[in-house]
């Protein structure tokens, strides 16, 4: 292969494009990653199963579209509350116990999604399911140099809104500021009168509840199998390591890695650009180790 | 000689080292024990992926071997014996395909193994295999430049399987050409080839780019794809890829009349996972398609989706090449035994010599007669290309006026030729095992 193969010729409207699907791809890791960000900001549980609660939001959606004919944009709210339901369950079961054990979690939670992953190909067999979108999402953004499915827009702005909405949660209302007093000190916030053991259910459900959104939008994008979450809960991880415990920090992270995989990607290949961007996280880390931003100082 | 404590110690570990040994690593006990005996089962080794992204295809090609063996068991097994397989998921790990295919050989003792649809899994397997001069049956397409004496393979090599689509689509659609694979040797192997059939015939090719196995991110690419132009697509694309790909080439706006994909992998299968319309309107080129309609076929179709094996609905070119893979290995066998006349003295390598020249006739293909070229041990056959339809199946739009033969060095000439016996060079050497 010479040098001109290697790389792409440039050309401005297609990397303006190539910018648009950046941030096409920073949506779908920024919403993979939020659930995974919440839970372990709030209450440093590092959620192995996450990638598998992604895959029982798109297997939840396929059984509400195949079995019981719910259209698409209702399945998503079902969704969320059918798998924070199972988050909660699993919190009081299993993550309640281990909260003062960090590694036990890791290894707990890890240990769920084998769990969850021969669960699910026991229901539903290991041939490959698929999630119908709506037709009205099958358009095309085509202006001047700006090419995006309609799906992928949906997903921009899903994301959006979800992460709108879990901001409004967190700093306009009491309960996100008691979620925040509980990240902060949970003793402190204890002797304030705030129940923490509660503040961790709900915000486990909650981060459960996000993770299955984002497996119901990516049923569209991707073929349902039971090992599906494996290959989201890396990019996940990617974006909590780099943009640190906080929302605003996962935002950013999610953004620049999403750019830089477009970019790279549109220069050289997709082989190219995931060894570039590993090699340029592994050196960012080295540098700063905790994240992009990271909670405050306690004051005391 | 006087014994004295230290010798006495030293003896008594030998032989208590020895003793100890599993029965395989003593080389006489090793000969002494057949790997067919009269009073059992034929045990044949089945390793494909049940879980993980390549089980969208290997799964229906475990089914299909048990179905196989079924059909051959209820008309009498092979040599009046039954054949019992023995199933093992290699989770689409190419680790476990050779942690597994040890297991097979040295301790379920089978006699041949079928397995695998990737050529990562192939070669993660051919050395052991070759190790024990054992026989592994890869019953699907693969890129050639191999020549082993252990490995038989049932479906078109790379020279057999884009010699007929690449000049097809240039006539039909033009020139230019934009190359999408999944990123490990099969696809590269097959653009190369590819590559040397479209310069033939005046091509040119726009950009080349992989994905990885299971990846399902296609944005960028048909960024690439849209600023290129290009007059078709051709993918090597595997699996779960392959179907990402085509879901995604219908919402990012493309036409399959405008710019269709020239596949070599996207059979009924992939169109069934992916939904049929997002198949539709592209090129396949296969030996096998489930709208062949010919007597066998057909009862091969209603027989197979009738059983218990057929719960996926359709029928592959991988899981056709599959089924004769077994048929291929009970010819091969009952070959051997008529030239041996004893069961328990028969060696995978005894089968696989046996198997030069064998045939497979209509009666039993659904693709037609095909034969096993008795110098490099792959298939020959009648390459075919379908394009896909609004109901998921292939219409066949052109079938190879004769069978094409295996040429595993096709574009690599200066290697040397493949025969029985090994790798000819051009330096007049006999290489064996070439991998």
């Amino acid at each position: 292969m010479s040098v001109t193969d290697f790389w792409t010729p440039f050309e401005l409207n297609s990397f303006l494009n190539a910018l648009f699907i950046g941030l096409s791809i920073a949506s779908i890791w920024l919403i993979a990653a939020v659930g995974l960000t919440i839970i372990y900001g709030t209450m440093g549980v590092i959620n192995m199963a996450h990638g598998e609660l992604i895959m029982l939001g798109a297997y939840t959606t396929y059984v509400l579209q195949t079995f019981f004919y719910i259209p698409f944009l209702l399945c998503l709210p079902l969704v969320f509350v059918i798998v924070s339901i199972f988050g909660l369950f699993i919190e009081r079961t299993i993550i309640r116990r281990l909260y003062n054990r960090p590694l036990d979690t890791l290894l707990a939670t890890w240990g769920l999604s084998l769990i969850l992953i021969q669960g699910v190909r026991v229901i539903f067999g290991t041939a490959p399911k698929y999630v119908s979108i709506p037709g009205w999402l099958n358009f095309q953004v085509s202006l001047g140099f700006l090419h995006l499915p309609g799906f992928r827009l949906f997903i921009i702005l899903a994301t959006a809104a979800l992460i709108f909405g879990t901001w409004y949660i967190a700093y306009r209302t009491t309960w996100g500021i008691r979620v925040r007093a509980v990240m902060a000190d949970p003793d402190m916030a204890s002797s304030f009168g705030i129940d923490s053991n509660r503040i961790y259910s709900i915000t486990f459900a909650y981060g459960a509840g996000l993770a299955g959104v984002a497996g119901a939008l990516f049923g569209g994008l991707k073929t349902l199998l039971p090992d599906m979450g494996s290959g989201y809960i890396v990019e996940a991880f990617l974006v909590v390591v780099v943009g640190g415990t906080q929302l605003l920090g996962s935002i950013f992270s999610s953004i620049i890695l999403g750019e830089l995989a477009s970019i790279f990607s549109y220069f050289t290949n997709d082989t190219f650009a995931r060894f570039v961007l590993f090699t340029l996280i592994v050196i960012f880390l080295r540098f700063r180790p905790q994240g992009l931003i990271t909670e405050g100082m306690k004051r005391r | 000689m006087t014994i004295t404590r230290r010798s006495l110690i030293k003896r008594s570990s030998a032989l208590a080292l020895a003793l100890s040994t599993p029965a395989i690593f003593r080389p006489s006990a090793a000969r002494a024990q057949p790997w067919i005996s009269k009073n059992g089962t034929i045990k044949l080794g089945v390793l494909f992926s049940q879980s993980g992204p390549l089980a969208v295809v290997e799964n229906d090609s475990t089914q299909v071997v048990l179905f196989a063996i079924d059909e051959i068991n209820a008309n009498g097994g092979v040599a009046g014996m039954q054949v019992e397989p023995v199933v093992i998921d290699a989770k689409s790990d190419v680790k476990v395909y050779s942690e597994k295919i040890s297991q097979l050989i040295l301790s379920d003792r089978v006699i041949s193994t079928i397995g695998g649809y990737t050529s990562a899994s192939r070669r993660a397997v051919a050395p052991f295999v070759m190790a024990r001069d054992h026989l592994f049956y890869y019953p699907t397409c693969y890129e050639g430049r191999e020549c082993t004496q252990n490995v038989i393979c049932t479906g078109p090599l790379a020279n057999q399987h884009s010699q007929d689509l690449i000049p097809f689509m240039v006539q039909n659609f033009g020139k230019r050409v934009y190359f999408v694979g999944s990123n490990y040797i099969w696809p590269k192997e097959s653009n190369k080839v590819a590559r040397v059939w479209l310069e033939k015939v005046g091509g040119e090719v726009l950009g080349e780019d992989y994905v990885p196995i299971g990846g399902s991110e296609f944005a960028p690419i048909f960024n690439k794809i849209r600023q290129a132009n290009p007059d078709f697509i051709f993918s090597t694309l595997i699996g779960d890829s392959d179907v990402a790909m085509h879901k995604q080439f219908l919402s990012e706006g493309f036409k399959a009349d405008k710019m269709p994909i020239a596949s070599l992998t996207t059979g009924e299968i992939e169109v069934r996972a992916m939904g049929a319309e997002a198949g539709a309107g592209h090129f396949l080129s296969a030996p096998y398609f489930q709208a062949l309609d010919t007597p066998t076929n057909n009862r091969f179709v209603e027989k197979y989706l009738g059983s218990k094996y057929g719960g996926g609905g359709v029928t592959h070119y991988n899981m056709e090449e599959t089924y004769l893979a077994v048929y291929f290995w009970k010819a091969g066998l009952e070959k051997a035994l008529a030239q041996t006349g004893d069961i328990e003295a028969i060696t995978p390598r005894m089968i696989r010599d046996a198997s030069g020249g064998v045939t497979i006739g209509d009666e039993i293909s659904p693709e037609g007669k095909v034969w096993i070229d008795p110098d490099n041990f792959n298939m020959w056959l009648r390459p075919k290309i379908g394009q896909c339809q609004g109901d998921g199946q292939f219409k066949i739009i052109k079938v190879a006026d004769q069978h094409v033969g295996p040429n595993p060095f096709e574009i690599y000439p200066d290697r040397g030729v493949c025969k029985a016996d090994g790798l000819h060079t051009p330096a007049g050497t006999v290489q064996k095992g070439v991998l």
